[in-house]
C-alpha cells in the first residue's frame, strides 16, 4: 500500500470523523439489548460445557494412543472419540456461533422483537434437547459411530434423532436472525445492509442449503433404518449425502471467524474496514462454493467416476478466491492503520499494531495459523494426492489447525469483548494478560500435537485408531513415537482449554461491573458505494442451486440407479 | 467494483497459479491416466465369498492383461484375508478388494495405494511395486472395537 493512499485515507478519516461525531458516539455504545443478551448466552453457556468435556475426552485420547494410559471403568476409546467430535466439532461450534451471530444482529440491525427473540430461544431449547439426547446415548455406549456416523454402523434411533433435533434447532435459530436482518432492509428501502448481519444471514444460508443433505440422510436413511421400519440402507448414497453437507460444516464454522477478522478487528486496532463491496463479494463466493464439493472427501471411494470428483476438485478450489480477497482485505487494513500512526519503511506497520491486546492478538495468532492450515487443505483436496494422505492422521493434524486453532482462538479473541458486553462485565488487565498467555500456550501445543500428526500420516498412521502396535510391525513404532509427541501437545492444549474456562468463569461472574464495547468497524471513508447485487439473495441461491444440480444430480443419480444390495445394521463396538 | 491495483496483482498472481495447478492436476489424471481408485464394480456382499475372484483371495499372476498380478483382499471385521500379500518387485500389480460387512479402509503405509472398501462395491487400484520391503496394510476407516487390530502386510520381494 503506498504511502499516498494512506495519507488520503488519514486526511478522509479526519474529515468524516468531524462530519459523523454523532453518529460514531452512538455506535461505540450501542448495547446489545438485555433480553437478547441472555439468548445468546444461553448459547454460549452450553458451548462452553461442550468445551469442558470435549477438551476432556481429546486429552484421554491422546493419552491412551501414546500408549501409556488404559481407560478405567470399561470405558471404549471410540466411545471418547465419539464424544470429543460431537461436542466440539457439532455442539461447541454451533451453538458458540449462533450465540455470537444473535448478539451481532441484535448489535446490527437493532434489538429482536419479542416474536424473533422467541423463535432463537425455541431454536436453542430443540438444539439443546437434541444434543442430551444424543450425549446420552453416547455415554450408554449406544452410539460409538464417531461424529459422522457412517453406515453400516447403527447407533441406537435416539442418538440419531437427537442430531435432527441439533439440526432442526439450528433452521429456527437461523431464521429468528434472518427475520431481523429482513426487517431492517423493509425499514431501510434501497440502503446497503449492516455488513455483519449481511455476513450472518450469508452463513445462515449457506448452512440451511447444506444440512439438507444430511437432514434427508439421517430422515429418509438413517431413522427408519435404526427403528427397524426398513431392512438395508444405500450406503454410498447415505455418505454421499452427508458430504454433501460435511465440507459446508467447515466454512459454516469458519465465515463467523472471518466476520470477526473482517469487522470486529479493524476497529479494535483502530483502522477502517478495506472494502465494504469486497467483503460482501467474498461472502457470496463462500456460499455458492462451499457446498457442491463435499466429493473430495470421497476421492478414494468407488462407485463414483473419476470425472465427477474432479469437477468438484475444481469447484473446491474455487474458494481459494475468497481466501485471497480476505488475505488481502486484511492486513491491507493493517498497514493502512499501522501507516496511519506514522510507521516507515516496507514493514514498519507491523510494530504500530496493537500485540499487547487480547482481542487482536489472539484472533491474530488464529489467522497466522490458517496460512499452514489452507496449505495443507489444498493438499487433501488434491485429487491424485489424496491418496497418500486419505484417513491418516494427517488429515486430524490439519484440521486442528484449521478448525482447533484459526477458528478456536477467534472465538476465544471474540468471547473476550462478547461475554463481558452480553453479562455487564469488563475485560481487565490481568484477564487481558491471561488471555495472551492462554493463546501462546494453545499455538506451542498446536504446533506440537499437529506438526507431528502431520509427519505420522505421511508415514501412513491411520486417524481414528486407538493405540495398536500393529502385529510388532516396523513402521507402527515409529508411528507410536510421534504419538508420544500428540500427548505431550494435546496435554498443553488441555491446560489451555483450562485456561480460557477460568477467564470465560471470571467475565462471566467475577469480574468488575462495567461497559465493555461490541467492535464494529466502519467502511473505509473513500470505499466506493456497495454494487446492490450483491444483497440480491435470490440471484445467490439460484447460483447455488444451479451449481449443485451441477455438481451432484449425476453423481446421485447413478449412485441409485447402480445400487448393489444394501446394508443391515451392525453394532461392532 | 474498484479494486486497487496492488489487489488486482495478488488475484492475477492467485488465480493464474490456481489455473496451472488445476491444469498439471488435470493433465495428470485425465491424459497420463492417473486417478484415484474410482471402480465400479457392484456385488453382493453376503456372498462375497463365493464369487469370483473373491472365493480365492491372494496374489495371482494373470496373463494378457494390462497389469502382471492380480492381488485379490476380502476385508470384514476385523481381518483382511489374505493375512500376506507377496508380489515380485517391478510387477504390475492390480489389488482388487472389497468388504463383507461394515466400510474398511485399504491403506498401505508409505504408497499411494489407499482406497476405501465398501460392502457392495468392488474397490482397484493399479500400480507398479517398484520397492522392495515390507509395507504394513492398515484399516484406516473405523469399523469398530477392533479396527486397530485390522492390518496385513505387503511383502514386494525380490524373486532372484
Amino acid at each position: 500500500m503506498s504511502q499516498a493512499i494512506a495519507d488520503k485515507q488519514n486526511t478522509d478519516t479526519k474529515k468524516q470523523n468531524i462530519v459523523s461525531k454523532a453518529s460514531n458516539k452512538v455506535n461505540d455504545f450501542m448495547k446489545v439489548d438485555r433480553k437478547d443478551a441472555n439468548v445468546a448466552m444461553a448459547h454460549i453457556y452450553v458451548a462452553m460445557i461442550a468445551l469442558l468435556l470435549g477438551g476432556i475426552a481429546g486429552l484421554l485420547q491422546v493419552l491412551v494412543r501414546s500408549g501409556e494410559f488404559k481407560l478405567p471403568w470399561g470405558i471404549g476409546y471410540y466411545q471418547v472419540l465419539t464424544v470429543h467430535g460431537v461436542l466440539l466439532g457439532l455442539i461447541l461450534t454451533t451453538f458458540f456461533i449462533y450465540g455470537f451471530q444473535i448478539a451481532a444482529v441484535s448489535r446490527t440491525s437493532g434489538t429482536l422483537t419479542a416474536k424473533q427473540r422467541l423463535i432463537c430461544w425455541i431454536g436453542f431449547w430443540t438444539m439443546t434437547a437434541g444434543t442430551a439426547m444424543s450425549s446420552v446415548m453416547v455415554l450408554l455406549n449406544e452410539a460409538s459411530v464417531l461424529y459422522t456416523f457412517y453406515a453400516p454402523l447403527q447407533a441406537h434411533w435416539i442418538f440419531y434423532l437427537g442430531l435432527t433435533l441439533v439440526v432442526v434447532g439450528s433452521w429456527i435459530g437461523a431464521l429468528g436472525q434472518a427475520l431481523r436482518w429482513m426487517q431492517w432492509r423493509k425499514e431501510n428501502k434501497g440502503q446497503t445492509s449492516p455488513l455483519l448481519s449481511f455476513m450472518v444471514v450469508c452463513n445462515n444460508l449457506m448452512w440451511f442449503v447444506a444440512t439438507i443433505g444430511v437432514a434427508s440422510e439421517v430422515l429418509f436413511q438413517l431413522l427408519p433404518w435404526s427403528l427397524g421400519l426398513v431392512d438395508r440402507i444405500d450406503i454410498l448414497l447415505s455418505r454421499t449425502l452427508f458430504w454433501s453437507f460435511g465440507h459446508a460444516l467447515v466454512y459454516f464454522w469458519l465465515l463467523p471467524a472471518y466476520m470477526i477478522w473482517y469487522i470486529v478487528i479493524p476497529k479494535i486496532i483502530g483502522g477502517k474496514i478495506f472494502s465494504d463491496a469486497l467483503s460482501r463479494l467474498s461472502f457470496i463466493l463462500f456460499v455458492i462454493f462451499s457446498i457442491p464439493v463435499g466429493l473430495h472427501h470421497q476421492l478414494t471411494e468407488p462407485g463414483v467416476d473419476g470425472s465427477w470428483k474432479f469437477l468438484q476438485v475444481i469447484l473446491t478450489m474455487m474458494v481459494v478466491i475468497p481466501s485471497l480477497l480476505t488475505a488481502f482485505s486484511l492486513f491491507a487494513t493493517f498497514e493502512l492503520r499501522g501507516r496511519a500512526l506514522g510507521a516507515k519503511g516496507l514493514f514498519g506497520w507491523l510494530r504500530q499494531l496493537p500485540w499487547g491486546d487480547a482481542r487482536f492478538f489472539v484472533p491474530f495468532l488464529g489467522m497466522l495459523v490458517f496460512i499452514p492450515g489452507g496449505a495443507g487443505g489444498i493438499v487433501n483436496a488434491s485429487y491424485q494426492m489424496n491418496q497418500l494422505i486419505h484417513n491418516t492422521i494427517w488429515v486430524t493434524g490439519h484440521f486442528h489447525l484449521t478448525v482447533a486453532t484459526t477458528v478456536v482462538l477467534t472465538f476465544f479473541g471474540a468471547a473476550y469483548w462478547l461475554v463481558p458486553h452480553l453479562t455487564g462485565r469488563t475485560f481487565t488487565k490481568e484477564l487481558n494478560k491471561l488471555g495472551i498467555i492462554q493463546s501462546i500456550v494453545w499455538v506451542i501445543g498446536m504446533t506440537i500435537m499437529s506438526s507431528s500428526m502431520h509427519v505420522a500420516g505421511l508415514l501412513g498412521a491411520p486417524r481414528r485408531s486407538t493405540f495398536s502396535d500393529y502385529g510388532g510391525a516396523e513402521i507402527a513404532s515409529t508411528w507410536a513415537s510421534y504419538q508420544i509427541a500428540q500427548a505431550v501437545g494435546g496435554t498443553l492444549l488441555f491446560i489451555g482449554i483450562l485456561l480460557f474456562l477460568y477467564i470465560f468463569v471470571q467475565l462471566c461472574w467475577f469480574a468488575p461491573k462495567g461497559q465493555e464495547e461490541f467492535p464494529i468497524g466502519e467502511v473505509a471513508p473513500n470505499a466506493e458505494k456497495t454494487p446492490a447485487i450483491l444483497e440480491n439473495f435470490k440471484l445467490w441461491i439460484v447460483v447455488l442451486v444451479a451449481l449443485l444440480l451441477i455438481a451432484y444430480s449425476y453423481p446421485i443419480f447413478d449412485i441409485i440407479q447402480n445400487a448393489p444390495l444394501g446394508s443391515k445394521g451392525y453394532k461392532l463396538w | 467494483m474498484h479494486l486497487h491495483k496492488y489487489e488486482k496483482y495478488w488475484l492475477v498472481f492467485g488465480v493464474g497459479s490456481l489455473i496451472v495447478f488445476l491444469l498439471i492436476t488435470g493433465i495428470m489424471a485425465f491424459h497420463n491416466g492417473s486417478h484415484p481408485p474410482s471402480a465400479k464394480n457392484t456385488i453382493n456382499h453376503e456372498k462375497v465369498d463365493e464369487i469370483a475372484p473373491f472365493n480365492n483371495p491372494g496374489v495371482h499372476k494373470v496373463e494378457g492383461k494390462d497389469w502382471d498380478y492380480e492381488a485379490v483382499v476380502v476385508a470384514s471385521a476385523f481381518y483382511y484375508d489374505p493375512p500376506v500379500l507377496e508380489v515380485p518387485v517391478g510387477a504390475k500389480v492390480k489389488f482388487i478388494a472389497t468388504s463383507k460387512d461394515v466400510v474398511h479402509g485399504f491403506g498401505v503405509a508409505g504408497t499411494n495405494i489407499n482406497m476405501m472398501l465398501e460392502p457392495g462395491y468392488v474397490s482397484e487400484y493399479v500400480t507398479t511395486v517398484n520397492k522392495v520391503g515390507e509395507y504394513l496394510i492398515v484399516c484406516n476407516e473405523y469399523c469398530g472395537a477392533g479396527h486397530a487390530q485390522m492390518h496385513s502386510m505387503l511383502k514386494v520381494v525380490d524373486p532372484k
